[in-house]
């Protein structure tokens, strides 16, 4: 099969609006079909990634496992704007998962390699 | 050139579906091939036959099945989206115990591979949303 | 890479968010993002000067239902659904920033 450059590119807070939950099936599937998948967070998409979401109490499931799962489907291309995390206060030991923190015009440069991006 | 859609929104609430059909009419204007038409998060709602908008409105969900006659379409809607928001086949019906259909001729229900498999197969895929 | 812009600069950061991480290229305003192709308002001059290094466009029947189409900012091409379609052939990639 051919094997396309996908980046999903988070710019969306969780929680809020169903974007970033259905946007990581959409990972998980691309992943399946052992296509080259990155992800990029830039803007509130940061937010998806913080540590310690307990969503109990709003009755809707929780990310956090999930990032951790994404190594198991051989994604580990998870980038993340330098300058969203400081506008917002967090930095890297804020997030559940290992990323590369980027600026944006590194993520910027690397959005121009890509075959196809995909947002939501 | 081989061009895919993708529709993130519902039907009235966001012009997403609009735009979205006004570019598919000019795609195909412009003599390229369309492969597919995905639907996914509220796009599902883009495939609900039950819509009844007033007279002097546009009917977006009629539309889409005409588009899709009138030219061999594949709009695919997305299932996982689709049970979350109701729009039920023959099939999803029997499966889930439900005692209805509501899809609109002229659209399919399948999975996300679907979309991912429009990106591989597509020159270009151009998102719509909010 | 063309970049799609469907919302208002004086509502959504989507905009901002494009010129702080794009190098360069071409930005096609739609929906509510055609506000940021009206001259006289705050966002001009961003947009006046974002144009050294991006080529900007607006979709016309966007302005038109907006009223708008009269008063756009010297530099912006105004262009139909089949220019759509050709700037997104021009462009091997492109990016809705929703």
């Amino acid at each position: 099969m051919t094997t396309k450059k996908f980046m999903m590119v988070n710019r969306k807070a969780p929680y809020g609006t169903i974007y970033a939950w259905e946007a990581l099936e959409v990972v998980l599937i691309a992943a399946a079909f052992e296509q080259d998948v990155s992800l990029a967070f830039l803007d509130d998409g940061v937010y998806q990634l913080k540590k310690g979401h307990n969503t109990k109490a709003i009755e809707t499931k929780a990310f956090e496992k999930t990032w951790g799962a994404l190594e198991d489907y051989d994604i580990t291309k998870l980038y993340v704007a330098q300058e969203s995390l400081a506008e917002r206060g967090l930095t890297a030991d804020d997030l559940a998962v290992p990323v590369e923190v980027l600026s944006r015009a590194e993520i910027g440069k690397l959005m121009e390699e890509q075959d196809v991006i995909l947002s939501f | 050139m081989k061009f895919s859609i993708l529709v993130n929104e519902g039907p009235y609430t966001h012009e997403a579906s609009d735009t979205a059909y006004q570019f598919a009419k000019a795609v195909l204007a412009k003599g390229h091939e369309i492969f597919r038409i995905f639907f996914y998060h509220d796009g599902v709602n883009n495939a609900t036959r039950l819509t009844t908008p007033p007279q002097d409105d546009r009917n977006i969900v009629s539309r889409w099945s005409k588009l899709a006659q009138e030219n061999n379409l594949d709009l695919v809607v997305c299932v996982a989206a689709a049970q979350r928001r109701g729009i039920v086949d023959e099939g999803e019906m029997k499966r889930n115990g439900k005692d209805a259909t509501n899809l609109a001729p002229g659209f399919r229900i399948s999975g996300l591979g679907q979309l991912i498999e429009a990106g591989i197969q597509s020159d270009r895929l151009v998102v719509f949303g909010d | 890479m063309l970049h799609i812009v469907n919302k208002s600069p004086y509502d959504r950061p989507a905009l901002n968010s494009v010129l702080a991480t794009a190098e360069g290229g071409t930005i096609l305003l739609i929906e509510d993002g055609v506000f940021a192709a009206v001259k006289g308002g705050a966002e001009e001059a961003k947009v006046k000067a974002a144009m050294a290094k991006f080529k900007f466009y607006a979709l016309q029947s966007d302005l038109e239902a907006r009223g708008m189409a009269d008063r756009v900012i010297d530099g912006v091409t105004v262009t139909d659904y089949a220019g759509f379609v050709d700037l997104v052939a021009e462009h091997k990639t492109c990016q809705s920033w929703l």
